[in-house]
């Protein structure tokens, strides 16, 4: 046991020196929040100031065409060449140029001049509009009211409600992005791990050291510190990026998100007050926030994502996928003699994570499907797939029975992994095929 | 003297392939034992075994008496053919890791490391990794990392191999130096030189069986075909005629007016009665008896086998 220690004490120690592993523990968190950070900053609305000049020829526009609070829109009477020369001089950051003939459509019938870029929502924020007021223009030509359009139109909202067989509201949250992210990590977790196994136990055969290291413990010993010593390092590594992740994210949603979840918290309290007066109550105060709804829903679906439980899967799932790969890539890590063999034989081993990350598509689209069932319980893929079911709400006795049995069947991989990695560490020179490795678990 | 290790009638096979064949050896205590044979012999398995990497799969193995078990692990010092250390890791890290692992504690390692980084006048670089020393450092690192724990039994599987011949001398007074504080060396290796000078006692290994053992004296007494060489001034033919039918020339060399005749002694004639014989009319220069050498006993005997193989093999056919 106590060279198990030391064993599992140098693994870490080597790996905590090692710079891109300090790099990446810290790199990562960044990414990914500073890659939430960039997805939430496109999505919030261009707020850079715009003072456009218009010339409408098609005197179509006039008074219908709005700014809002960042983009003011002042119309000239200006010819086009003078216009497009003065613009700037005037103190305008745009000329927007409206041809005679738009209403017949054809490219180049309206003109944005510039000199420094405008923003993205700047142009679809201008172009929308147009849009509306033509369409609105060619109803009104055909004699048709727009009211009568607009009216017509019936958003239908699903609202899903999953029952118990007594027919009560059963709680659960369901949000399948989310536990495809969960699944995705999970698998990029194990290989990753797994990984780092292999090529340490392939280090020490190349290096040699690995005879000196079994003339004075058992092989089994060395397996064991290996594997365990990379477990403990990824559980410091989860910690430390839990930590930082966690850390920056808060700050980062407390700086984006303020407005959004104050806006969310007067769209609460306008629904409450519908609610209590009936149909008596005034919509419109509802309607301010139409084209808030996705966020606010996707607000709620995290609200109500369990994520302490989730946490607790994750990190049981790791430990028993990781550990069940693991073993296995220690016994391929023994058997071959250089990186450009390896390919090979990892290929084969990670194709189950593979597929196991594809189920986790499927999980999405289709919940409940005896596949998605069965790939959860299944050891080769229930880290994977369990994971990206966890916020639909796994019945319990699915999870005890999904857990059993991949812990069950890391003690029968760590035993077979065992019995080739004895005899794959002293194996130079050969040419290792899976057949010679099927012999070793039969050596004495 | 009694001894530190019997091996008794062990075979090994891996699948098809006969690595050991029924090999039966003792290695006395406080002494130096060469472990000796030709590539593939069947060494590095019979080496294993004995360090536990492997069992045998007939036979057994006793270490004083005792049948070898996991507790003998510390008793045991291990240098292998193929020497290897972890390449990042630094001088200082890796000896106390595999010191620990051999059972010593953290303090303990550290004190004897110390006194032996003084001693091989290593301390300049035991901050230093594996990968930044030279080939010669290395090998010294290796060697440290074998005896530190004060091993019984040191297994010395060609342990000269990578040293410029000062850092061998080294090497050879340590190996002597530990013999004589009471450990057992096994030391396996294909420089039948070192044999000469450093066993006491040889095991020879060919094709996975033992075919010669015994101490290097005695070896080398039965391998004696009584030949000798002498030198002498005066006529060859009155020298060759005073030998008469009591031996037979082997090489005659004529250098100036010296020659110098190897002769095989025949029918119980000795050597006095040969200097008798021709003392009156040849001035004697030197007369030595030639013995043979280590590495003429491997080769004869490990051509002897390929040969009685072949002629088996004929046989059969």
């Amino acid at each position: 046991m106590k060279k198990i220690r030391l064993i599992i004490g140098r693994e870490i120690k080597s790996k905590l020196r090692n710079k891109t592993f300090l790099i990446m523990t810290v790199l990562a968190p960044l990414l990914i929040t500073g890659f939430l950070a960039f997805i939430i900053q496109l999505s919030q609305s261009d707020n850079t100031n715009q003072l456009v000049m218009v010339i409408d020829d098609s005197k179509l526009f006039k008074d219908k065409l709005k700014g809002n609070d960042y983009i003011s829109l002042s119309y000239s009477n200006l010819k086009l060449e003078d216009a497009v020369e003065q613009f700037t001089d005037k103190g305008y950051s745009c000329l927007l140029w409206i041809s005679p003939n738009i209403i017949q459509g054809g490219a180049g019938a309206t003109k944005l001049y510039f000199r420094k870029t405008p923003g993205f929502a700047f142009q679809t924020f201008i172009k929308d509009q147009m849009e509306k007021i033509i369409y609105e223009n060619k109803l009104k030509s055909n004699n048709i009211d727009p009211n009568i359009i607009s009216n017509s139109k019936q958003v239908v909202k699903l609202i899903l409600e999953k029952v118990n067989d007594k027919g009560k509201p059963e709680e659960q949250s369901s949000f399948e992005t989310f536990g495809f992210l969960t699944g995705a990590l999970m698998f990029t977790f194990i290989l990753m791990y797994g990984m780092m196994v292999f090529r340490s136990v392939m280090e020490e055969k190349t290096n040699r050291i690995v005879e000196v290291i079994i003339s004075s413990v058992k092989p089994f010993q060395l397996m064991l510190g290996k594997i365990l010593g990379v477990a403990i390092l990824g559980l410091i590594q989860f910690v430390i990026m839990g930590i930082i992740t966690f850390s920056l994210t808060t700050v980062l949603s407390t700086i984006f998100l303020k407005d959004i979840s104050g806006q969310l918290k007067a769209f609460k309290q306008q629904q409450e007050l519908v609610k209590l007066q009936g149909s008596n109550a005034n919509f419109s105060q509802l309607e301010k926030f139409d084209d808030k709804l996705e966020v606010f829903e996707l607000l709620e679906k995290i609200n109500k994502i369990n994520f302490f439980e989730v946490f607790i899967c994750f990190i049981l799932y790791f430990l028993g996928g990781y550990l069940f790969y693991s073993s296995i890539m220690a016994a391929i890590g023994s058997a071959v003699d250089s990186e450009s063999d390896s390919q090979q034989f990892i290929t084969p081993v990670t194709l189950p994570l593979m597929i196991g990350y594809l189920i986790s598509m499927k999980t999405i689209l289709d919940p409940d499907s005896s596949l998605v069932f069965w790939a959860s319980v299944i050891p080769f893929t229930s880290p994977i797939v369990m994971m990206s079911r966890i916020t639909n709400g796994v019945p319990l006795w699915e999870l005890i029975f999904s857990l059993a049995s991949l812990f069950a069947s890391f003690f029968v991989t760590t035993w077979l992994a065992a019995k080739i990695y004895r005899t794959g560490i002293l194996m130079y020179g050969k040419k290792t095929t899976w057949k010679e490795i099927a012999k070793w678990l039969f050596y004495k | 003297m009694a001894d530190i290790l019997q091996i008794n009638k062990v075979s090994k096979n891996y699948s098809r392939y006969v690595a050991l064949n029924d090999v039966s050896i003792n290695v006395p205590e406080k002494s130096i034992f060469g472990l000796l044979g030709p590539n593939g012999a069947g060494k590095t398995s019979l080496i294993r075994i004995i360090n536990q990497i492997t069992g045998p799969d007939i036979g057994e193995v006793l270490y004083k008496g005792e049948k070898l078990g996991t507790k003998h692990i510390e008793q045991i010092g291990y240098l292998p053919e193929e020497r290897g250390l972890y390449k990042k890791m630094s001088v200082v890290d890796q000896v106390l890791y595999l010191a620990q692992l051999k059972g010593l504690s953290k303090a303990e390692a550290r004190k004897r490391m110390l006194y032996w980084f003084e001693k091989f006048e290593m301390q300049d670089w035991w901050k230093k990794k594996i990968e930044e020393l030279s080939k010669g450092m290395q090998q010294k690192v290796q060697f440290i990392v074998t005896i530190i724990h004060n091993p019984e039994l040191i297994i010395l599987d060609e342990p000269f191999s990578g040293f410029d011949p000062i850092n061998t001398q080294l090497i050879k007074d340590e190996i002597l130096d530990l013999k004589k504080n009471g450990a057992t060396v096994i030391f396996s290796t294909h420089n039948m030189g070192s044999v000469e000078e450093l066993c006491d006692s040889i095991a020879l290994i060919n094709k996975s069986q033992k075919i010669l053992d015994g101490t290097v004296k005695n070896i080398r007494n039965t391998f004696r075909s009584n030949t000798f060489k002498v030198s002498f001034k005066g006529s060859i033919i009155g020298f060759t005629n005073a030998l008469w039918t009591g031996a037979e020339i082997l090489i005659k060399q004529t250098e100036e007016d010296i020659h110098t005749l190897t002769i095989k002694l025949l029918n119980n004639y000795t050597s006095n009665q040969l200097l008798e014989s021709v003392l009156s009319n040849h001035q004697i220069i030197s007369l030595n008896e030639i013995i043979p050498s280590m590495n003429d006993i491997f080769i004869l005997k490990v051509n002897q086998g390929n040969e009685s193989k072949v002629l088996q093999n004929n046989e059969t056919k």
